[in-house]
């Protein structure tokens, strides 16, 4: 038996390792923050929001067509992903507890594991493919299937919030079930949805790897679907990779554009939850 | 991300005959079998477009030769498996100690107002882009390797293999060590999930028993968490392995197989990002989209294994080991 002196000091060094882990987790964190706020602020003009990329080899110009690029993608994505993974979530929610249920509640949580470049080559089997040619399309595809699955299961959590007692209520008011899934179960969870949503879209808008060969990139402005369309996420890896400092620069701005993108979006859906919650006496 | 799934019965239409309902619960079935049928489209489509490769290479000759030569028409895929292996052990290594000492400190040893802080700046982590953590990895990172870490390791640790050649920041040791920042806010959120579900008593047993803080958590609530915590690793390996952005932009892009960490390698995904659009020919492609279906069907294995190791965990096991 080891003394009780030798027990304590081993009891004080391993909290001191276990505590040294939250120094090593804050670090890069702070490190990156503060790199794409002072290397991307400087990169930040008029330009970089409302002019093109400018060519190989000339200084200036912005990533304009990039940031609605973006906007765009995720547009197409929400379109398709949005219904496909809240109706799926009220699916598990409402008639998800037989064996149908316990398989697509499985089948989304292992989806959501899936590397998202694999789904970008799955939407380029589906969409680039038949078309012929890279588009918005193709990335509004992968960007959905990837939304999908976190959809579904916080969708399905947040209608199993709903308290019985209202359900009950209206199905005894004589409501029929399908009014009452939507106008009462849905409406009530309808806040903590879109909650999910801004979530979900915050990070579709941060994917890289399942742009690079779906939607592809763009020098010009771009508003049809069937055309490769600029992002803010390839556009940063492009001008990572480049040789140009001119173009690190710009890197760091569109890092720093897209970090308040997506921190915009997380941080209005958090404000969201408040309320709502501030909201429900 | 919650484990426990509450299990409430949702109130049932029972007049089957109503068709309104009927259609309302057709409908939401529909899109409920819409999971299942993105499932099997991802899985068919990549067999779809990597069969002709697999069809003429063969599968145990594609994952078995190191050449990958997209003039002549070879394609092995053992160096980015290779490559894929290597920074995703990396990142294990470096990330599971830390985040597990972390969830045991945030659940065991701080005040609960000091987890909320805490917690806070590692969600925050989990958000970032992998493509930012990628612009960081190659202007931050990479020098810090290269000046610092890398010659510090080969005097201290030269005699190995693992730590000799040349030292250009760039390969899988940058590689990994951006990994295992990424996955560390994985395994820390599910490890703490885990330990949350240890139950009080076994910690009160064993401090009634005169143990420290230290030997109640390393008798009594590790080997009650020890599968959740093997799960919530296993998830952080399945994101590792399929991390894309951040790999490719610090690994060197060089498809060989060197047995320095300082050496510059290549990954599955990375393979995929830089090759896949600009694919020549229909074979070029298929052996892209082989690689691709090998790291879909890996780590589909590896989330189906978690999944059952975190829900045993969260549960508790049966007996706990005396």
């Amino acid at each position: 038996m080891k003394s009780l002196a030798a027990r304590r000091a081993v009891n004080w060094i391993m909290t001191g390792l276990c505590g040294a882990g939250v120094v090593v987790a804050v670090v890069p964190l702070f490190s990156v923050a503060w790199l794409v706020l002072s290397r991307g602020f400087r990169a930040l003009n008029v330009d970089f929001f409302t002019a093109l990329p400018s060519p190989v080899g000339e200084t200036g110009g912005g990533v304009a067509n990039a940031i609605l690029g973006t906007a765009y993608i995720v547009g197409i994505a929400c379109a398709i992903g949005v219904p496909l993974g809240v109706g799926a979530g009220v699916f598990l929610a409402e008639k998800g507890n037989g064996r149908l249920g316990e398989a697509v509640r499985f089948t989304a949580e292992v989806l959501s594991g899936v590397p998202s470049i694999v789904v970008g080559i799955v939407a380029y089997a589906l969409v680039v493919i038949p078309m012929r040619r890279f588009s918005a399309l193709a990335g509004g595809v992968a960007l959905a299937v990837l939304m999908v699955p976190t959809l579904a299961r916080s969708t399905e959590e947040l209608v199993r919030l709903v308290p019985g007692s209202l359900r009950e209520a209206s199905l005894a008011l004589g409501v029929p079930w399908w009014r009452t899934s939507l106008r009462v179960v849905l409406r009530t969870a309808l806040g903590g949805i879109v909650t999910a949503i801004l979530l979900a879209v915050a990070r579709a808008a941060g994917e890289t790897a399942p742009l690079l060969f779906t939607s592809l990139n763009n020098q010009y402005w771009n508003f049809s679907p069937d055309q490769p369309t600029a992002s803010l996420t390839v556009q940063i890896f492009n001008y990572a990779v480049s040789p140009y400092s001119d173009w690190h620069d710009k890197a760091w701005g569109a890092a720093l554009v897209l970090l308040i993108l997506v921190g915009g979006l997380s941080l209005s859906a958090k404000v969201l939850t408040r309320s709502r919650f501030g909201a429900t006496r | 991300m919650a484990v426990a799934q509450p299990r409430r019965e949702a109130a049932p239409p029972r007049r089957r005959h109503n068709l309104p309902d009927r259609a309302w619960g057709a409908s939401l079935g529909v899109l409920g079998v819409a999971v299942l049928v993105v499932a099997l489209l991802i899985l068919s489509e990549l067999w779809r477009v990597a069969k002709p490769l697999l069809a003429t290479t063969g599968i145990s000759r594609f994952v078995s030769t190191s050449q990958w030569d997209v003039v002549r028409e070879t394609y092995g895929a053992l160096p980015f498996i290779y490559g894929t292996l290597v920074t995703s052990a990396i990142a294990l290594v470096l990330a599971l100690p830390i985040s597990v000492g972390l969830a045991l400190f945030l659940t065991e040893m701080s005040p609960p107002r000091f987890r909320a802080v805490v917690s806070f700046p590692i969600s925050l982590l989990a958000g970032i882009p992998s493509v930012v953590f990628g612009l960081w990895g190659l202007f931050v990172l990479v020098p810090i390797l290269r000046h610092d870490v890398e010659p510090f390791l080969a005097r201290t640790l030269g005699f190995l293999p693992l730590f000799q050649g040349p030292r250009i920041g760039l390969g899988y040791l940058a590689a990994g060590a951006i990994l295992a920042i990424m996955i560390l806010p994985t395994i820390t959120s599910i490890a703490i999930e885990v330990l949350r579900t240890v139950p009080l008593s076994l910690r009160e047993a064993a401090l009634a028993l005169g143990a420290t803080r230290w030997e109640t958590i390393r008798i009594a609530v590790l080997p009650y968490a020890r599968a959740g915590i093997l799960g919530a690793t296993i998830l952080g390996l399945g994101r590792a392995l399929g991390e894309t952005m951040a790999v490719t932009m610090v690994i060197g892009n060089s498809p060989t197989i060197r047995a320095s960490l300082f050496a510059p390698g290549y990954s599955l995904p990375a393979v995929l990002a830089n090759e896949f659009a600009e694919a020549s020919s229909g074979n070029h492609t298929a052996a892209l989209a082989a690689l691709g279906l090998l790291l879909f069907v890996v780590t589909l294995l590896l989330n189906v294994a978690a999944r059952v190791l975190v829900r045993i965990g969260t549960r508790g096991p049966r007996r706990v080991a005396a």
